[in-house]
């Protein structure tokens, strides 16, 4: 039940007392509740965890880290089984 | 899906296991908190991927695992009653109680909904106004402000026939509990990244330094986790302990302050008994008194009462990360998650449930 999974916002509307989006993950989509990220908007990815976005996933962050990764991927990711194997 | 398969890139995860297998020159025991993160773990092979001299124990972060017994049997008491709506999140369904749980009641006509976000139960209420509609509100801080903007909407609506029968739980105050106890093995904890996402890890900082322990606040996809351990392992080599942010693009040090502004509106901190370890000061959030109307074991009058837990099931020593769940005797024999004994066998975030389903009925130690 602790699932919170990425969604892109799609649509933003505010109904009587909330601000609710329309977020898409993967294939479906389904509605949450913006309340807690008032900085997201259309086309923002967020967190989202029994129907409420907890977090709006920073962009550039995410590219940072995931950049970072890559390169350290593509470095050294040739000759790994004889060094994991090597060490054990 | 974007955010999701980039973390997934088997390529990065085999530089990340590589990388660590240069950092590690001795053994070291590494706890995750969080369920979410266990079940990842298990599900991509990580704790078999890593150097063998890193161990992984599992910690109490399940929020369907940890929630006492006794509440568990206060919900079943209620669901059973004729003019009650009884809303949970489906985990909560098939967790034993001391003699039923909540999906036999179901069974045996009582009115229990499953629902995706706790919003739906005041949906209900709103539509079934003749008919007592209860919440049950268990989770961590990750769950707790949907939980709390949830009695708020109440509230705001002036709703009588809706209520929540609370148990929330608290990160923090539980890794305190683990540090001290003398049976301790952990010297090194991945941080739940959606508590954090919520709290921040200012708490985490004071535990830090406290326990000479390093922290790492790590996200939920492979990639996140092994970074996490290998910044842990990093930290260890070198003599450090400090907290670590690997789940940057999803946490920062302060937290959601909207939310957190919310559970601070609605819940107060209170003593909590986990299951299967036993009462912890100040680990649990209940609501605020002026929130009574809305308090499920007030509007029920409920009493406190103390049940034994099934005496085959080890789920303490299991939560704390003392023992593997395959050395319970009860695993996959007595115990299976069609017909669960204990809580960690019940949600696929429970350290028994994932092992199970993973087959790790024989991990080498
Ligand atoms: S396998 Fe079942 S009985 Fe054993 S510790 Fe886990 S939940 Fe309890």
């Amino acid at each position: 039940m602790c699932l919170a999974v990425p969604g892109k916002i799609l649509e933003v509307e505010q109904q009587v007392d909330n601000r609710v989006g329309i977020i898409q993950f993967g294939g479906i989509t389904r509605q949450a509740y913006l309340d807690f990220v008032p900085e997201a908007n259309v086309g923002d990815y967020v967190i989202v965890h029994v129907g409420f976005a907890i977090s709006r996933v920073d962009a550039e962050e995410a590219r940072r880290t995931y950049d970072l990764l890559e390169q350290m991927g593509l470095l050294e990711g040739e000759g790994l089984k004889a060094g994991v194997e090597g060490d054990q | 899906m974007k955010y999701i398969d980039e973390y997934r890139d088997p390529q990065i995860a085999q530089a990340l296991v590589q990388k660590m297998a240069k950092q590690v020159t001795r053994p070291w025991v590494l706890m995750e908190i969080c369920g979410g993160q266990t079940h990842t773990l298990m599900r991509y092979g990580i704790d078999e991927l890593i150097p063998k001299q890193v161990e992984l124990v599992h910690g109490p972060g399940c929020p369907v695992c940890v929630t006492a017994l006794e509440v568990v049997d206060k919900a079943i008491e209620i669901a059973s009653r004729p003019d009650v709506i009884f809303v949970s999140y489906g985990d909560m369904l098939r967790v034993p109680g001391s003699s039923s749980d909540l999906f036999r009641v179901k069974g045996q006509g009582g009115d229990v909904r499953i629902a995706y976000t706790p919003m739906e139960a005041v949906k209900i209420a709103r539509a079934n106004p003749d008919r007592k509609v209860v919440f049950f509100a268990i989770g961590f801080e990750t769950t707790a402000p949907a939980n709390a903007m949830t009695v708020w909407q109440a509230r705001r609506e002036g709703l009588r026939n809706f209520s929540m029968l609370v148990s929330h739980v608290l990160v923090p105050p539980a890794i305190r509990v683990l540090l001290d106890s003398p049976a301790n093995r952990v010297q090194g904890f991945i941080a739940p990244g959606h508590v954090c996402t919520v709290m921040g890890y200012r708490d985490y900082e004071e535990l830090a330094a406290r326990y000479h322990v390093p922290i790492v606040v790590g996200g939920f996809e492979p990639v996140d986790l092994l970074e996490a351990i290998s910044m842990l392992v990093a930290q260890l080599e070198e003599g450090r302990a400090e907290v670590e942010n690997q789940y940057v693009r999803a946490v920062s040090r302060d937290g959601n302050l909207p939310a957190q502004r919310i559970v601070e509106q609605v819940f107060e901190t209170a003593g909590r008994k986990w299951r299967g370890i036993g009462n912890i000061p100040m680990s649990g959030w209940r609501l605020r008194p002026e929130f009574a109307a809305f308090d499920a074991e007030k509007v029920f009058g409920l009493s406190e009462i103390e049940v034994p837990e099934p005496p085959e099931c080890i789920s303490a020593l299991v939560l704390q990360g003392l023992k593997k769940p395959f050395e319970c005797t009860a695993f996959g024999v007595r115990c299976t998650p069609e017909n669960p004994l204990g809580a960690p066998m019940v949600s696929a975030e429970g350290a028994c449930a994932a092992y199970y389903r993973y087959r790790r009925h024989t991990v080498a130690s």
